[in-house]
């Protein structure tokens, strides 16, 4: 995808570069990622308690 | 139509001079309190975590339950509290053209309520008449003179609710067709989730003056249990509110970018004011007296209100990313790179929306129903509240300072003093990540939070605790400092910074963007929400400990 | 809404779903929910009302144990309780003054213990050793000292 980008032309790629979203995209997984790891820590924290 | 005219006149009048000096008083005053409570606070704080890690000894005339007390009513409800109205009201002045002079009157008298009811209830924790902690629980029975106390700083909350909400209309009235500004918005999300959160623990305050004064003879300990979160749990989501609304409103314009799509905006300020009372019941999930069933509905409503947070992940960072990339950010993630990072009105705000990813997904563990068992009222629960309360919340205020006084004051922020910034920032990072992180991990162990030094005697248990105990005390230490390199700022940035005009940070939407939809303003029809999800949480849970009460708790001292 | 936005909300209110089927489960259908019992007492006459007016622990069946608890500042009634390891002890409590918890270190249990209301709580100690029981609500200037054990042989 970003290879693609290099190669179109300039006045496209600005375009591209500014309704892209796909460093969010990334950025909000890795946001579910803390909470899905953290509650499974805290879940099997549980379980190993029980 | 002349009052039109007369407020577009004033509107140009602010355009053209900057602040309107009256209203900028209020806020300055405000403010004023704000920062000299923290600096207060904060040294309780302090003493508190030495005295905690067992490295210090308090003094015999003073217990660690007084200074946990006033640390604790200082800093959650007086700092966060004047704060908010300052930030707001100043909000609600640029945004609307200035204040009413009537409204100006109810935010005086909300200002002169609320100091009486502090020195009130602070002089009574002095006296050693009211180490009731800020939770307040019956039957621990505080010296009424306290509860009197509490009930000026509410009606201190209820004078400048209504005073935002006539100053709403008004500005409605005149624009007929127009949706509000957005930080307008916000104010009255804001305001009308404090209004209503804060009658559950008015109605508690009440019963308990009273009792505490012998006339009744005893209370219903749950039911003031469950009212105290109906208030306490929506007040921490009052200041989170606060928060987003500068990261919404505020941050974009600082790191050169747009505002994200206003009516997404707009749902969000409306799900937080419609969701928001109920999650208090989380922090009864281990309580007697409430159903398996009850609490698994509490469990369900408190996630939901996770859902316009996840939102709000999204807008920010697809704010932060076009922003960076209009500035020349390539690839996936080089937007990050042309971020404004050595600006501290970007800087600190951003590390409160960081730490806010931690914040609310220990929040998801905490409402997890018999996860819940874990954590509660362990050091992970003092944890979670300073990353969610002392970074989110607190460094946004924080880096509001650095343009919201420097332009009530009218003066200039310098270079020098946005270098004090960044470093008081990096300060209080480290220190909270030290103290709240160790506080997670000590709390996972089993060690419970509101408790002065201890070693059980010397269970190897607790002593296991003491590493994570000193690691909090060294936390703590930096976050001294950096309360009072933040004061120093505040007062520099107040009186002794140069004259000057600074611009109040506004973000645009972007270009073609929808303008906000008429049907957003329909505040009546949020009230009417806000209740209906308030009685489906607690009609029947507080009926059931109302008719089903055991004979109720006369007044206890047990300090 | 952007795409890609309708896909977050879909996704992590889905994690949020499934958090919840999980612990739903384990409460509805294991029993495994937390600590609620609603049943009530005096709060002034707790030492005249039965089975609070003699504490202490009893066997009831193979390996399990019934612990009758009253707590009030700073302590815990009975005290230093011993058990064989695999013993599965119900807790009943109450408070004979202000709200207290009940907390044993390293365990899952951990409930609140109200005047007024009896709670209930279980744990099976598989594990020999001298556990930590404290109270973690805020009673007063000796909350600190408010501690026992439970040893498991």
């Amino acid at each position: 995808m970003a290879a693609a980008n290099k190669n179109s032309p300039k006045k496209h790629t600005d375009n591209e570069n500014e309704s892209s979203l796909r460093g969010t995209i990334v950025s909000v997984g890795f946001v579910g990622a803390v909470i899905v790891i953290m509650w499974a820590a805290i879940f099997g924290l549980y379980m190993s308690r029980i | 139509m002349k009052q039109t005219q007369a407020l577009n006149l004033q509107q140009k009048t602010i355009k053209a001079l900057g602040v309107n000096t009256s209203d900028a008083k209020v806020s300055l005053s405000y403010l004023s309190v704000a920062f000299l409570t923290l600096l207060i606070g904060g040294i309780l704080g302090l003493v508190q975590g030495l005295e905690r890690a067992g490295l210090m000894e308090l003094p015999p005339w003073i217990n660690y339950y007084q200074v946990l007390t006033a640390h604790g009513i200082l800093l959650l409800l007086v700092f966060s509290t004047t704060f908010t109205i300052g930030y707001q009201y100043a909000n609600l002045s640029h945004a609307l053209g200035g204040l009413l002079p009537k409204v100006r009157k109810f935010a005086w008298t909300g200002f002169i309520l609320m100091v009486i009811g502090v020195v009130l209830a602070v002089t009574m924790v002095v006296l050693n008449e009211a180490s009731v902690l800020y939770t307040f629980y019956p039957p621990l029975a505080a010296h009424p003179v306290f509860y009197i106390g509490l009930v000026f700083v509410v009606l201190g909350i209820f004078a400048c609710c209504i005073g935002v909400f006539i100053n709403y209309r008004h500005w409605r009235k005149n624009h007929p067709g127009q949706t509000t500004p957005l930080l307008a918005f916000f104010a009255m999300g804001v305001f009308v989730l404090w209004f209503f959160a804060s009658i559950g623990v008015t109605v508690e305050v009440l019963t308990l003056i009273p009792w505490s004064m012998g006339i009744v003879e005893t209370t219903n300990v749950m039911v003031g249990r469950t009212l105290f979160w109906w208030f306490g749990h929506s007040l921490v989501n009052i200041w989170y509110l606060v928060a987003t609304s500068a990261w919404y409103v505020i941050v974009p314009k600082i790191i050169g970018g747009r505002h994200f799509n206003e009516k997404l905006i707009r749902l969000v300020v409306i799900l937080l004011v419609i969701l928001n009372i109920p999650g208090g019941f989380h922090h009864q999930i281990i309580d007697p007296g409430i159903s398996e069933s009850i609490k698994f509905l509490h469990v369900f409503m408190s996630l939901s209100i996770a859902v316009p947070s996840l939102m709000t992940a999204f807008a920010m960072f697809a704010v932060l990313e076009r922003a960076g990339r209009r500035k020349g950010g390539k690839g996936l993630l080089g937007w990050i790179g042309k971020l404004p990072w050595g600006d501290v009105r970007f800087l600190a705000p951003m590390i409160a929306m960081i730490a806010f990813i931690p914040g609310g997904a220990g929040g998801i563990v905490n409402t997890s129903n018999q996860m819940n068992q874990v954590i509660h009222n362990t050091l992970w629960v003092v944890g979670h509240f300073h990353v969610t309360v002392g970074m989110s919340v607190v460094m946004t205020f924080f880096g509001i300072c650095y343009w919201l006084i420097p332009y009530l004051a009218k003066r200039k922020l310098t270079p020098q003093m946005n270098r004090l910034g960044v470093i008081q920032t990096i300060i209080w990072t480290v220190g909270m990540i030290l103290m709240a992180g160790s506080q997670h991990l000590a709390g996972l162990l089993g060690d419970p939070r509101r408790t002065s030094y201890t070693t059980y005697g010397d269970h190897p248990t607790a002593l296991s605790w003491v590493p994570y105990e000193y690691v909090m005390g060294i936390g703590a230490t930096l976050l001294l400092l950096g309360v009072i390199i933040q004061v120093y700022a505040v007062i520099n940035m107040m009186f002794f910074a140069p004259k000057g005009k600074t611009a109040f940070p506004v973000s645009e939407p972007e270009d073609g963007a929808p303008s906000a939809p008429m049907w957003t303003e329909r505040w009546g029809l949020w009230v009417v929400l806000l209740l209906m999800v308030v009685a489906m949480a607690y009609v029947v849970p507080i009926v059931d400990m109302i008719v089903n009460a055991p004979p109720g708790s006369p007044p206890i001292r047990t300090w | 809404m952007h795409r890609l936005e309708e896909m977050w909300i879909a996704i992590s209110t889905g994690i949020l779903i499934i958090f919840m089927v999980v612990v739903g489960y384990q409460t509805f259908a294991l029993g495994m929910g937390p600590p609620s019992n609603k049943e009530t007492i005096d709060p002034q006459k707790v030492d005249q009302t039965e089975p609070f007016d003699e504490p202490g622990i009893s066997k009831i069946g193979d390996n399990e144990y019934e612990v009758v608890m009253t707590l009030q500042a700073f302590g815990f009634t009975p005290n230093n309780i011993e058990v064989p390891a695999g013993a599965k002890v119900n807790f009943i409590m109450t408070s004979k003054d202000v709200t207290h918890g009940f907390q044993i270190a390293g365990t899952n249990i951990n409930a609140m213990v109200m005047p007024g209301h009896i709670q209930k709580i279980s744990h099976t100690f598989d594990k020999p050793g001298e556990y930590l029981v404290l109270c973690n609500e805020y009673c007063g200037t000796g909350h600190q000292l408010m501690s026992t054990t439970i040893t498991v042989k």
